[in-house]
């Protein structure tokens, strides 16, 4: 390990929201940090109060509005923004990004490139449906990718409580600079090189967290919460397997690890999307309150569809995706899931 | 670039090198002594590089020793040295007298010395035999025999022996990227990568070389090749290099992989094929052997550390596909394929391609009936799958130039990282397995079969696979009408799939749908005493060799051509 408190070249992390702040306070404890911000009333608060949302920054973070100091100065990049609006930033990074560029990413998203006359489509193929490393690999040069992903709530980063998350890519190289970089005294670093079910994990977590909110919404207690965990992550685990991951990241911490965490944080937007379902409000309504999108619920979109086109029984993601866009009530998808007939617990684990 | 496939390239290529002194193979030929000393000194590095650790070189010498005497026991070829077993006799008494503690040398030299003797042996038996009188010799009957056997038949019958008519580049167009594969041969390195489907490849791609005006590429043939006199012949001559695909021990894959790195970093063309070997399903490759891939990737690295200038000494990968209506082994291959569907355990030999006479039959109808054979030449490409431009430069997706020096740099210095290097390999080979399609170049033959064969699947889709070619040929028949209203929907769905520039199509997929489907009928196979796909005395279809029609079939593969049809 570098026995150098900083690095000469500053890192830089892409995307000033919660996670991404939480990401440049960690990596300032060892390297200069530039964190860029689009909005620049955001950039001057980081600058003139040292604030970002909401959390105090470390003395090493610099804000920056231009995407192409960020490019030139860093060697290393961390874009954590919206899976919305990730691949457009990476288009307009891209004229400054070259092959020697690390980017380890930490948007927990997916991201459909179709044409708009097939929006309608009901069912999508993996071909059309990127993951964000994909992503940047199909819009830049950049080919050294990895992604992050484990129970990090950015909450209880920000307050400096003991955590881990897990950096996978297909290079050594890209995990040993991310484990350099981000590990410290409280914050553990592991490493993978399944990048795909890495990322998959966080991504399809989410879905199986909007449906623990729904429960919690509804009343019910630790015994619903763990079938809802247990079975939501044998679901997730045959639709990553369908979408390029192996079984090994979604039985490790960024799976099982990151699922515990965000079902049962009630402070999870995702969870809160659930909740607030539960107590009859409708989607339009909480989308459109919430500061900070709730990947789940475009998760919820693109993963039936895939599922759909895969053939992979996946019952919860069915209901939540009636509950969300054809009006089922959270209590009629419950019932129907409580009649449905599962008779295998685990038959995974021989394949 | 011009990708609709429909027409090919027919004229004189001048050698872009003028006089054969300039050849890198022949420098090459010139210094081997030097050359192969290089290589032996080079493996031996790497070797003990990764086998620090104490007494695991020995251990790995052990291991090589045992599975040669076991080859030697099991799979013994005429061709082999008859010193074979004497060598490796000694070389485990030499072991056993290390292992009971010799008295004076010490046990590290001996080590080594041992070890040279076999990557000295490994890598002299790798070498090549180029020798440029007799590449000019073997030239000139390539082409001579061949036009003379075309017109005897082709024109006007055996009187015409003397007819110059019609020549090679009838029956076998070349076609794509051929200007720019002369100039990225006079910028840089190149390494072609073309698809293998039959034994008959090597021969043609040396003969496409010649035609193009390119100096002699190095390559890596089969040893079995070496045990068909004819073949031996040619490949000596041509700059072969052999491959005994037995020999699955460390110490000889390193000293081949590096025989061809050595060979790339001063400059010599290379021809490998990268599916290994012949495709016995008859599907383009799509999991390919990326070893001397990684080579090449080794050796650009060289390059580059080595030679401040980017533009010397790139290395560039060209796809190359070749399409036959007919290919000789077809049903021996396709017979290995269905018997060890995915794990080729040990070497299967058909009996198709086993001696010379076969052979010379085999071209002999090839000419005289004429078969049409088409060679693809793909856009080039640096070794991280990018695309060069016609001068040789890497180009994004946008236009960008890319300074392929980037991809080796860490911390603004090139470093050797093989893994990272491995994960560039396994990706390029994924960009080959793309190019490989796209400029696959879709048969008549090839729809024909397609379409019977997707016919039949639907008709039985409650059979697998196997179920299925057991049906017996008597019950199968498939009425015109619902052939060609297949066929027509093949037809336009591959017609689209080549606008969107994902596959080339053969100029006889034009017109006429009836006047299509009769060109692929009469090709299909055309040579196997069992025809895949005739038509009987009523006009509707049947098959004599299910398997075979399966093999044609799979040509098409990959293309989600299943889902329209």
């Amino acid at each position: 390990m570098d026995s150098k408190i900083l690095s000469e070249k500053p890192v830089g992390v892409i995307g000033a929201g919660s996670f991404g702040t939480a990401i440049a306070n960690i990596l300032a404890e060892k390297s200069k940090v530039m964190l860029y911000a689009r909005n620049e009333a955001v950039v001057s608060q980081i600058e003139n109060e040292g604030v970002s949302s909401g959390q105090k920054l470390h003395e090493n973070v610099k804000g920056t509005n231009e995407l192409k100091e960020i490019a030139t100065r860093c060697n290393i990049l961390f874009p954590i923004v919206p899976s919305s609006n990730f691949r457009s930033l990476i288009k307009d990074l891209s004229e400054y990004l070259n092959p020697y560029h690390i980017l380890i990413h930490g948007t927990k998203g997916m991201d459909v490139s179709i044409p708009s006359e097939q929006n309608e489509a009901t069912k999508l193929n993996r071909d059309q449906v990127k993951t964000m490393s994909e992503i940047i690999q199909d819009e830049s040069l950049v080919v050294r990718v990895g992604c992050l992903a484990g129970p990090n709530l950015a909450r209880e980063l920000a307050d400096l409580q003991p955590a881990a998350t897990v950096v996978a890519s297909h290079f050594d190289e890209v995990i040993e600079e991310g484990i350099r970089l981000l590990r410290n005294d409280r914050f553990q670093v592991y490493g993978s090189r399944d990048l795909i079910g890495v990322e998959l994990c966080g991504v399809l977590k989410n879905i199986i967290a909007i449906a623990s909110g729904a429960l919690n919404g509804m009343g019910y207690g630790e015994n619903a919460r763990a079938l809802l965990i247990s079975r939501g992550m044998v679901e997730m685990i045959y639709l990553g397997r369908a979408l390029g991951g192996n079984t090994e990241a979604f039985i490790g911490l960024a799976g099982v690890g990151d699922l515990v965490a965000t079902c049962s944080s009630t402070l999870s937007r995702n969870f809160s999307v659930g909740y607030r379902l539960a107590k009859g409000e409708n989607l339009t309504q909480i989308v459109d309150s919430m500061e900070e999108t709730a990947e789940g619920i475009n998760t919820i979109r693109i993963t039936k569809k895939l599922a759909n086109f895969y053939k992979v029984r996946a019952p919860i993601l069915e209901m939540l995706y009636k509950v969300l866009f054809e009006n089922l009530t959270v209590e009629e998808a419950l019932q129907y899931l409580m009649k449905y007939p599962f008779n295998v617990d685990i038959d995974f684990l021989h394949t | 670039m011009q990708l609709s496939g429909d027409f090919y390239v027919k004229k004189k290529y001048d050698p872009i090198l003028p006089g054969s002194e300039d050849w890198p193979v022949v420098q090459l030929s010139k210094n081997r002594k030097q050359f192969i000393e290089s290589v032996i000194k080079e493996s031996i590095a790497v070797i003990t590089a990764s086998h620090t650790e104490n007494g695991s070189l020995k251990e790995e010498i052990e291991q090589t020793r045992f599975k040669e005497t076991l080859r030697i026991k099991q799979n013994p070829w005429h061709i082999d040295p008859e010193d074979d077993p004497v060598f490796w006799s000694e070389i485990k008494s030499r072991l056993l007298k290390i292992s009971i503690g010799n008295n004076g040398v010490k046990q590290e030299d001996e080590i080594a010395d041992i070890l040279h003797e076999i990557v000295a042996r490994y890598a002299n038996e790798i070498q090549g035999n180029f020798r440029r009188s007799w590449y000019k010799l073997a030239r000139t009957i390539v082409k001579f025999g061949f036009k003379r056997l075309l017109n005897t038949s082709r024109v006007k019958g055996f009187h015409s022996i003397w007819s110059n008519e019609v020549t090679l580049q009838d029956k076998i167009q070349i076609t794509g990227e051929v200007d720019q594969l002369r100039t990225l041969a006079k910028k840089g390195t190149v390494i072609m990568v073309p698809t293998h489907f039959s034994n008959l490849d090597s021969i043609l791609i040396g003969w496409v070389i010649h035609v193009l005006g390119l100096p002699p590429f190095i390559y890596g043939a089969g040893l079995n090749l070496f045990k068909i006199s004819l073949f031996a012949y040619f490949m000596n001559s041509l700059g072969a290099y052999k491959v005994d695909r037995r020999k699955k021990n460390l110490i000889y894959r390193e000293t081949l992989k590096t025989y061809s790195k050595m060979a790339t970093i001063k400059g010599c063309h290379s021809l490998f094929f990268p599916g290994g070997t012949r495709s016995r399903s008859g599907k383009i490759e799509k999991k390919l052997k990326l070893g001397l891939l990684g080579s090449a990737m080794e050796a650009q690295r060289y390059n580059l550390q080595n030679n401040g200038n980017e533009e010397e000494n790139k290395v560039f990968v060209v796809p190359v596909v070749i399409n036959y209506h007919f290919v000789l082994e077809a049903p021996g291959l396709i017979n290995d394929y269905l018997q060890a569907k995915g794990q080729e355990k040990y070497y299967v030999d058909d009996d198709s391609f086993t001696n010379s006479y076969k052979i010379l039959m085999f071209l002999f109808k090839f000419f005289t009936k004429g078969s049409d054979i088409s060679v693809s030449i793909g856009q080039g490409l640096d070794l991280f799958g990018n695309y060069v431009d016609e001068r040789g430069n890497s180009i994004d997706k946008k236009g960008r130039r890319i300074n392929i020096r980037d991809y080796f740099i860490s911390n603004g210095e090139i470093t050797k990282d093989l893994q990272r290097e491995r994960e560039y390999t396994r990706r390029l080979g994924d960009v080959i397995v793309k190019e490989f399609h796209r400029n696959n170049r879709v048969f008549s033959s090839h729809l024909v079969a397609f379409t019977a064969f997707h016919i039949l699947k639907k008709r039985y889709s409650h059979l697998d696979l196997y179920d299925l070619l057991r049906i017996p040929r008597e019950e199968i028949i498939i009425s015109y009408e619902e052939f060609k209203k297949s066929f027509e929907i093949a037809l336009q769905q591959v017609y689209r799939l080549n606008e969107e520039q994902k596959v080339l199509i053969d100029s006889h997929l034009r017109g006429d749908p009836d006047k299509v489907i009769d060109h692929g009928l009469h090709n299909v196979g055309m040579y196997h005493s069992k025809r895949p796909l005739i038509k009987n005395k009523d006009g509707n279809l049947i098959t004599h060799d299910l398997n075979a029609l399966f093999y044609y079939h799979n040509r098409l593969s990959g293309y989600g051509l299943e889902n329209t049809v």
